[in-house]
């Protein structure tokens, strides 16, 4: 196994927090070397997977909070978002986490559709899972071009 | 995390300059000054968002709604002051095919925040 720090963030699964997280995740980043424009992915990734967490957490009629998991390898940022409100095993979750599933079926467009799509897009890696609560799963490696060279298959594929 | 929303009417143009970060917390006050606007038929509608400094799939989430409403009227909705960052949002969603974005006179961006 890879060398990696890890810092988990909590909030409350309510709007007003997911700015708090995307800052968190923008000081991670910058810590680890990625650009400007690698940041702003970032936090617009991390915020789409948070703001799915908050508006899942909002249909339960209960306020529960998100966890942000992410481990900062030398090469990469590897981010977990669940919003279980439980902590969790970072290494653990990475393997229960199934191959991708197609979100875009019909179109990007569709309602809901547009964050995981950015997801998606702005990332390198992105998996998710539905089990108890939705647990995103998402990478971005350092100095790479989207798109290259990351097809190589992982435990996670 | 802030958003300002400053509506000036010129002409027959209305006018919004968007001012602040745009994500789940802050779009239902966007949402909200846009569908305050009184729809009228044929009517022109201008959104600056040149400081905006950031926005998600909320964000154009709301944009969509509102361009749906304008067109239903057979209005024009124009957005302008994209910097490079945001233009690629809509560019990256499609949505730039679909809206009117008039472009940075002078073409520089400021993606600068």
């Amino acid at each position: 196994m890879q060398a990696f720090d890890y810092i988990e963030v909590k909030v409350p699964a309510k709007p007003q927090y997911v700015g708090v997280a995307r800052l968190a995740i923008s000081g991670l980043a910058s810590r680890l070397g990625f650009t400007y424009d690698e940041i702003e992915d970032l936090k617009i990734a991390a915020s789409e997977a948070v703001t799915n967490a908050v508006q899942h957490a909002y249909h339960d009629e209960k306020v529960g909070e998100v966890i942000l998991g992410c481990a900062l390898y030398e090469d990469r940022l590897e981010i977990v978002v669940t919003d279980h409100g439980k902590s969790f095993d970072f290494e653990e979750t990475k393997k229960k986490i199934g191959p991708y599933q197609d979100w875009n079926e019909d179109s990007p467009l569709r309602e809901g559709g547009l964050g995981l799509y950015l997801m998606e897009t702005l990332m390198d890696e992105v998996k998710v899972d539905h089990g108890e609560g939705v647990i995103v799963f998402m990478t971005k490696y350092l100095g790479r071009e989207r798109g290259e060279g990351h097809v190589k298959p992982t435990v996670f594929s | 995390m802030n958003l300002q929303v400053e509506q000036v009417d010129k002409d027959l143009v209305h006018n919004f300059k968007i001012i602040g970060e745009i994500d789940i917390y802050t779009a239902p006050k966007l949402k909200e000054h846009l569908t305050n606007l009184e729809q009228a038929e044929g009517m022109e509608v201008e959104l600056d968002l040149s400081e905006v400094n950031y926005m998600d799939s909320t964000g154009l989430g709301v944009f969509v709604g509102f361009y749906k409403e304008v067109k239903a009227h057979n209005g024009k909705m124009v957005i302008k002051g994209l910097n490079q960052r945001l233009y690629r949002l809509f560019e990256i969603t499609g949505l730039s095919e679909i809206m009117q974005i008039k472009e940075i006179e002078g073409g520089e961006d400021h993606a600068s925040v």
